[in-house]
């Protein structure tokens, strides 16, 4: 059931347009987590947040595979996958200020964006929580004729949860079009998946007679041509399937999570930094293939910046909710 | 008076009946669980569900109680209006982090972008001889979690009205059934009806104690009112129905009239609905009372096997006549 996916063809059939496109959604969400990171740092913000540098190429090469109104559900990690789904970054940021022009008026934060208009059924910081809720809305898709799919973002550490393989044993039975996307970071939190996955990680989907890949998440080319395949097979009613990205995350598990010499060395860090950055790789390619040259990139990633900007600007000005909203929203 | 059209239905029955009702005003309503389709669930409560609106809307699911809860909370948010069924209430524990992290805090947690219009079936009540995993009163759990709504139906007619509101509502709600009542027989209109959440109903009129009582206490509390007559003392059952949403109000107003008041639950005395009620009663109408308001729960035990062991564990008619006797000063 397990197939490599050959990342040399990975881009074929990919415009330059919609490269120059993931490029820019790549780069914004690098900008938006350093945000982030610079808001806690100043005390701007409450509580804390886990970024998603290193992992873009994931979500951005999924959620290009994906119609607007199709599904995702997403995890505490889950900025990337909120922007790349087109949510707007003025109401992210305003949600993670814990304003009321955020998208859950000030009452979310940052673990728990949702967005309708998007198909962002929220994200979840409960880990492996929204297995279920993904599964759900994929069973509605289906019952309903609505040909619409849904994606379930997890990390490896999801793994260690047995809803995971209760709802893959249901969404196999009842062909449910769902996308199981583990994101393998390689640290559950603050320890290596290497000591808390035992067997192949393949193997499971695998079990329930579920087709399972894995892909370079560093290479958003090959996320997105592999996600793209398996988002047509989903909607054309061939059932569930799982793809393993293989990514890195940059930063600590949240962004006080400082010091990580404990559990993982500054030098592998530098290394995947260095050597694998997905927003390095897409651009060597872009300027290899002379799709694109440095001056229309850097254009892009400084029109990026100007939005995010313009977006931290909004959430620092906008009003917290007021008190009488405390109660609001408990019952529909 | 105009004739009404009434006909005695179990319980089983009248859940049964506002499902099919609801299943066929709304396309879609559907049931999922184990051995919901052909076998009806075990206490056959869903018999002939499956032969009317097939396999696609009575699903019958593998031993997964937090996979399909969680693939309900999921449907729900988009576009289903599920009705999940735990054959016992005592499996409810396997569903906690979808009823309680997701169900219940997902309209709050989104600012009310979105929400989930399921309801979930359970059974509740002891006596059963099925010993400590099977016979548990969990209510009080649900009731506990702001985002859900808790029913627990005391007969058939109630049974009938709360489940078709129970379908309809725009939020998560649990409804227990007690396992013992299914064949328990009462009236039930031929009419279409539904019974709002919060409403207590006032299930006899008395004057000197008032004894609140929930699913099957409140026969228990009817026969410990019978006996009271007998000695001479009128007393008033009230049935909150929901303990979420809680219909205060009455409770407290009973209280006020009659100056006295027990609550009986079968779930654990303990951090309990009893203890919620009573403390609505006793704040709500401390200076109208004569006498501490008196709690009647399950006994702080694992339910236990032996018959008389178990009996022993659960509020009995004699329990809560004396208990009601002693607070009359009546010997």
């Amino acid at each position: 059931m397990t197939t490599a996916t050959n990342q040399s063809k990975a881009d074929a059939g990919i415009g330059s347009e919609r490269l120059l496109h993931m490029y820019k959604q790549m780069v914004s969400i690098r900008l938006f987590e350093e945000q982030v990171n610079d808001l806690y740092t100043r005390a701007l913000m409450p509580g804390l947040a886990h970024l998603y540098i290193g992992e873009e190429a994931v979500a951005v090469g999924i959620c290009e595979a994906l119609h607007r109104d199709d599904y995702i559900t997403s995890t505490h990690r889950g900025h990337g996958h909120c922007l790349a789904k087109g949510a707007a970054p003025d109401r992210m940021f305003a949600e993670l200020l814990g304003k009321e022009a955020g998208y859950c008026r000030g009452k979310g934060g940052s673990m728990h964006i949702a967005d309708p208009k998007s198909g962002n059924l929220g994200a979840n910081a409960i880990v492996g929580g929204s297995v279920g809720i993904a599964a759900g809305a994929a069973f509605s898709a289906k019952t309903l004729g609505t040909k619409q799919v849904a994606v379930c973002f997890f990390g490896e550490g999801a793994l260690g949860q047995g809803l995971l393989y209760e709802v893959m044993n249901l969404s196999r039975l009842w062909d449910l079009p769902v996308i199981y996307v583990c994101e393998n970071n390689m640290y559950n939190e603050y320890t290596h998946f290497s000591e808390t996955t035992a067997g192949e990680i393949l193997a499971r989907p695998a079990a329930f007679g579920i087709p399972g890949e894995s892909v370079d998440g560093q290479d958003v080319r090959a996320v997105y041509a592999t996600a793209s395949r398996l988002v047509d097979q989903a909607r054309s009613g061939k059932g569930p399937a799982f793809l393993l990205c293989n990514t890195y995350r940059y930063r600590g598990h949240h962004v006080g999570d400082v010091n990580r010499e404990y559990y993982r060395a500054k030098q592998e860090e530098q290394r995947w930094m260095a050597d694998r950055d997905p927003i390095k790789l897409l651009t060597d390619w872009i300027t290899g293939q002379k799709l694109a040259d440095q001056a229309q990139l850097d254009k892009i990633q400084s029109e990026a910046k100007s939005e995010i900007d313009a977006a931290v600007e909004f959430a620092v000005k906008a009003t917290y909710p007021g008190l009488d909203q405390v109660g609001e929203d408990i019952y529909a | 008076m105009p004739e009404v059209a009434v006909r005695e239905l179990t319980l089983g029955e009248a859940v049964r009946e506002a499902l099919a009702e609801e299943m066929r005003r709304d396309p879609r309503v559907c049931l999922i669980g184990e051995d919901v389709a052909e076998a009806g669930t075990p206490f056959k409560v869903l018999s002939g569900l499956v032969e009317e609106f097939g396999k696609s809307r009575v699903i019958d699911t593998p031993i997964s109680e937090a996979g399909f809860t969680g693939v309900a909370v999921g449907a729900a948010m988009t576009g289903l209006r599920p009705v999940v069924d735990i054959m016992f209430g005592d499996f409810v524990t396997l569903t906690m982090d979808q009823m309680v992290n997701q169900a219940a805090k997902v309209h709050y947690m989104s600012g009310g972008a979105w929400r989930v219009p399921m309801a979930m079936r359970a059974t509740l009540g002891a006596s059963r001889r099925s010993a400590a995993q099977h016979s548990q009163s969990l209510h009080a759990w649900f009731s506990h979690i702001p985002g859900l709504k808790v029913v627990l139906p005391s007969t058939p007619y109630d049974a009938k009205g709360l489940m078709k509101t129970a379908i309809r509502d725009e939020n998560p709600v649990i409804f227990f059934e007690d396992k013992m009542m299914f064949k328990f027989k009462g009236p039930v209109p031929i009419e279409e009806y539904t019974i709002p959440f919060g409403v207590a109903d006032i299930k006899r009129e008395g004057e000197d104690i008032t004894i609140v009582a929930t699913s099957s206490m409140v026969q228990v509390a009817l026969g410990a009112a019978t006996l009271l007559e007998e000695i001479g003392i009128s007393a008033e059952v009230v049935d909150p129905r929901t303990t979420w949403p809680l219909d205060e109000q009455t409770l407290i107003e009973s209280a006020k009239k009659t100056s006295r008041a027990i609550v009986v639950d079968e779930g654990y005395e303990r951090y309990g609905v009893t203890a919620e009620i009573a403390s609505v009663i006793a704040t709500g109408a401390f200076y109208d009372l004569d006498a501490p308001v008196k709690r009647i729960g399950a006994m702080h035990v694992p339910v236990p096997f032996s018959p008389h062991l178990e009996d022993a564990t659960i509020p009995s008619e004699q329990q809560v006549f004396e208990a009601a006797r002693a607070m009359c000063k009546r010997s």
